[in-house]
């Protein structure tokens, strides 16, 4: 393998620091003289026509600066996937859940915005609400949008193969039915920005997103501003996980306050709203049918979703898709058949989170796996190497798997976990369970359509040679990007990662699409190794012209000037940048021309010396309806194993230990890819055990709270053995491909498979609480 | 009716005049500044608010800012002296400990605070001493890793 300086390596974030010491600002952090501060009213209904809106009291009290509703905002519908516009800043006709956004105050300080907000009197006549797919779909039930007779949102058929041909040469068919609850993102930092509107026309618009450049796109359409009058900036993010990748309604209601005012708008959530506001995790329903041959081929699968999608469509076009093109692979499957269905309900939005739409499909099919290897009297992992697809497989949907270490994954934990001495062997109460998934490194496709760059990045050094520059709109969100291109801007460009200032999250910078999709360190990451070589070529040019030696017998590594056949005499060079630096320290010296004296000459011969890169992914495959939700240059894959304890009095499940492979293809950074396999897995263990977001009969959120909805605490994660795996990706920069989603797959089959190895229960709905196991065994003992 | 209160924060005597339903975390942030204490929800659930009064570690959005008249307050701006990390700090950056930052401010003065305590703990008197410092990102590990390490350094 190539020896690199700076990728690979367990260098600390960039950012690091400045979070450690308080030093990093957040959205809600950032305020501006004179900022006024905006307070947003919310639908108390499930579903009613909206009669009359009377802003007046609202308005007359001191200190309100402006009090919008849709007769300001306008009626300009957006959303996430152009064909699913359907939301609006601000109800006009109709709320359709509780926390429906109606109407907007800025003031002088929150608590009168509030209170404004409390004196706005809205008229409703309220209609039946749909709090589930069985309402939401019955004869006679009230469109929720008027274009979507039936309240069905989207619906996908997909045929791979030919599933029923397929079944008869199958021994063993297996029907179940499978479902998850409706998960909450459960980031620390509630959504906030702040907007400012300036005396040139130009809006500017600090926020809490993934995707500085989606926010831009939807603020100038919905608010009727040039695109290029608008720029959005994202400072510290603290935590994504999808549900913050789309606009909402809070950014652009500030921008418009902002605009009206000519005030700077500041605007923050509270956790109650970061629930109504929701856009996370679906409730997928999964009938799963599953055919194997007698010598264990898994060769037809049969996937009918129903996805509970709430009042709009956000991100759910793309979550109904990926429902069903997220099975199949890791296995060699040749038939596949797939009905998805995507129910719009009288409940809040729901949209992408990490493992966007195949998490609770990859959790009911491992699970059925596991039932079908132990039919077959065959190891679970065992049966898993059999299936597996290799390096250069594309599977049926055709998904190409340009690098695929799904062998050594599953290898790994195997042996890592010690599979063998515990599988079948541990006392009762005790059990262990594997399972696999993959993931995309990178959706293929733009979310609207376009030609679009998915990724550019722009490199400019300093005129004396000391920084490397690095700007890009990607969003770093926690999940580390900022280091990761900073650390491939320094591999590339041959300096260290200390010379390097990443720019990051900001539609000034270029475009990127953000923080989605496991997409930044393969997409990102080629634009800037490209903007960093581009930067280097024209160093070297320069150098070049100067020393005579051909640009080809030069590199730069490690800080330095690498010359690969005689070192010629550059000392005028060094002379001349002593002289222009006299009095300052840190004077270059030694036998190596630095990088610095190479970049002052070029800066001295050439002017600023920029680089620039961009990305878009070549050609991708598949040509049928959908492929573009699914098809990425790149796949990435894992494999878990969990061994867990249940206590047969209570139903309580305890994870004693969990061991953790996952392909990253080349890893740019080993902690920052540790990082992500033991967070994904911990959200993993809160969507199995103990997350759901729960509703009245009025649609109200029962467990808006992170006291009352349950992420994992310390006490609830166990440490995990990470086993990272290394192929080498062929469409990634450096080899490198996704960790920050993928990772999640198996965790919850790997728990369902664990739970049946301890107490011989096959649990079919998520979370799996003390209650429904203990129940579950309880009917196992009646048998 | 604004009270006058006083109290130490950092080392520095602060005399501010608060409203009384003005929370610790409000005051500390909008009055004093000090931006490295987050609010993540405001009723006591996530710990992202932790500061350090009178030596224990406290919600500081459960606290009304007239009870802290007359405390002693560190938050996470006073941990650092100068350009030296603390310990903790130190591990958290080196380690991986820190990913979204969101948590991290409570989180390292929960951990600080427990070392203070208990020099030498456990893995699971950490897991106990920080289980009420949600984090989302990390899944814990090299939190807790990182302060096993803080506190071997701060045995050297």
């Amino acid at each position: 393998m190539k020896a690199y300086n700076v990728i690979n390596t367990r260098l600390p974030r960039v950012d690091a620091r400045a979070k450690a010491t308080g030093d990093a600002r957040y959205a809600a952090d950032l305020s501006m003289p004179g900022m006024l501060c905006g307070a947003m009213l919310q639908s108390p209904l499930a579903h009613a026509k909206i009669l009359n809106i009377d802003t007046s009291a609202a308005k007359r009290l001191p200190g309100v600066r402006d009090v919008v509703t849709w007769k300001e905002a306008g009626l300009v519908r957006y959303g996430v996937s152009p064909a699913r516009y359907d939301e609006q800043v601000f109800c006009s006709d109709k709320v359709r859940y509780v926390g429906d956004e109606v109407a907007s105050v800025a003031a002088i300080d929150l608590e009168t915005a509030m209170e404004a907000v409390s004196l706005i009197k809205v008229d409703y006549e309220e209609l039946p609400a749909f709090l589930d797919i069985q309402s939401a779909t019955a004869e006679g039930a009230i469109a929720i949008h008027e274009d979507f007779p039936g309240n069905v949102s989207a619906e996908v058929h997909q045929e791979f193969g030919n599933f029923e041909e397929a079944l008869k040469e199958c021994a063993i068919v297996r029907t179940d039915t499978f479902t998850n609850k409706r998960q909450d993102g459960g980031f620390l930092e509630p959504q906030a920005c702040l907007a400012q509107y300036d005396l040139n026309g130009n809006l500017t618009l600090w926020s809490s997103t993934q995707s500085v450049h989606y926010v831009q796109r939807s603020v100038a359409m919905v608010l009727g501003i040039p695109v290029g009058k608008v720029r959005v900036v994202k400072p510290y993010v603290g935590g994504g996980f999808g549900p913050k990748a789309a606009v909402n309604a809070m950014e652009i209601a500030a921008c418009l306050m902002s605009r009206r005012t000519g005030k700077p708008v500041k605007m923050v959530f509270s956790r109650e709203q970061v629930f109504l506001h929701s856009r996370a995790r679906h409730q997928f329903t999964h009938e799963l049918t599953t055919g194997v041959k007698k010598d264990g081929t898994i060769f037809a699968l049969r996937n009918v979703c129903h996805l509970d999608g709430g009042a709009y469509s956000s991100f759910g076009i793309a979550t109904i898709y990926y429902a069903g093109s997220l099975l199949g692979a890791p296995y060699k499957l040749p038939n596949m058949k797939y009905d998805g269905y995507r129910i719009y309900t009288n409940k809040p939005t729901c949209g992408a989170q990490r493992g966007h739409g195949g998490v609770a499909a990859r959790a009911g099919w491992e699970q059925q796996l596991d039932a079908i290897a132990a039919e077959l009297n065959m190891d679970p992992v065992e049966f898993r190497l059999k299936n597996m697809m290799r390096t250069g497989d594309v599977t049926c949907n055709d998904f190409n798997m340009s690098s695929l270490g799904m062998k050594e994954c599953l290898e790994g934990v195997r042996d890592g976990s010690n599979w063998g001495a515990k599988k079948g062997k541990l006392p009762k109460g005790k059990g262990i369970g594997v399972a696999c998934g993959f993931f995309v490194s990178g959706a293929g496709y733009p979310i609207y359509r376009s030609e679009t760059f998915h990724s550019t990045a722009t490199i400019r050094l300093t005129e004396d040679g000391g920084a490397v520059n690095l700007y890009t709109a990607a969003a770093e969100i926690g999940q580390g990007s900022d280091t990761i291109l900073g650390q491939i801007a320094a591999e590339a460009l041959g300096v260290s990662l200390d010379d390097v200032r990443v720019h990051s999250g900001d539609t000034d910078f270029g475009v990127d699409l953000g923080a989605y999709s496991s997409r930044q360190t393969l997409m990102s990451g080629h634009a800037v190794k490209m903007a960093a070589e581009d930067a280097k070529r024209k160093v070297l040019e320069a150098l070049s012209e100067q020393l005579k030696v051909p640009v080809e017998d030069m590199d730069i590594a490690g800080g330095v000037v690498v010359f690969k056949k005689d070192k010629p005499d550059f000392s005028r060079l060094r002379t001349m940048y002593i002289k222009e630096h006299r009095g300052w320290e840190d004077q270059p010296s030694g036998a190596e021309l630095t990088f610095r004296e190479a970049a002052r000459v070029a800066f001295i011969t050439r002017g600023v010396i920029i680089g620039n890169g961009a990305y878009k992914p070549g050609e991708l495959g598949g040509k049928y309806k959908g492929a573009a939700v699914g098809t990425s240059p790149a796949y990435g894959c894992s494999a878990q194993v969990v061994e867990v304890t249940v206590d047969e009095e209570t139903g309580k499940v305890t994870i004693d230990a969990m061991t953790d492979a996952h392909d990253c293809g080349f890893a740019i950074n080993r902690t920052n890819v540790e990082g992500q396999m033991q967070g994904s897995l911990s959200m993993g263990l809160g969507e199995a055990l103990f997350e759901e977001v729960r509703f009245d009969a009025k649609g109200r959120i029962l467990n808006a709270s992170l006291g009352e909805y349950r992420i994992p605490t310390m006490l609830d994660m166990p440490n995990v053995k990470t086993i990272i795996i290394e192929s080498d990706e062929p469409n990634g920069p450096f080899g490198a491909k996704e960790v920050g989603e993928g990772a999640i797959m198996p965790t919850i089959p790997a728990i369902l498979n664990a739970i049946y190895d301890a107490v011989g229960v096959r649990i079919n709905e998520l979370p799996i609480t003390s209650e429904r196991l203990f129940a579950a065994m309880k009917e196992k003992q009646k048998k | 009716m604004k009270k006058l209160i006083t109290f130490t924060v950092n080392d520095i005597e602060y005399e501010v005049a608060v409203a009384p339903n003005r929370t610790l975390t409000q005051v500390l942030r909008d009055d004093l500044n000090l931006l490295g204490t987050k609010e993540g929800c405001g009723v006591g659930d996530c710990g992202a608010c932790t500061v350090i009064m009178d030596g224990k570690p406290v919600n500081s959005c459960l606290v009304l800012a007239v009870q802290a008249g007359g405390s002693t307050i560190k938050t996470i701006e006073g941990v650092a002296s100068g350009d030296s990390l603390h310990p903790v700090q130190e591990t958290f950056v080196e380690m991986g400990a820190i990913q979204c930052g969101f948590c991290t401010p409570g989180m390292i003065l929960s951990a600080t605070s427990l070392l203070e305590k208990n020099p030498h703990p456990t893995e699971q008197e950490v897991r106990q001493a920080l289980s009420g410092n949600l984090c989302r990102c990390t899944g814990y590990q090299k939190i807790v890793e990182a302060v096993q390490e803080a506190s071997r350094r701060m045995k050297g």
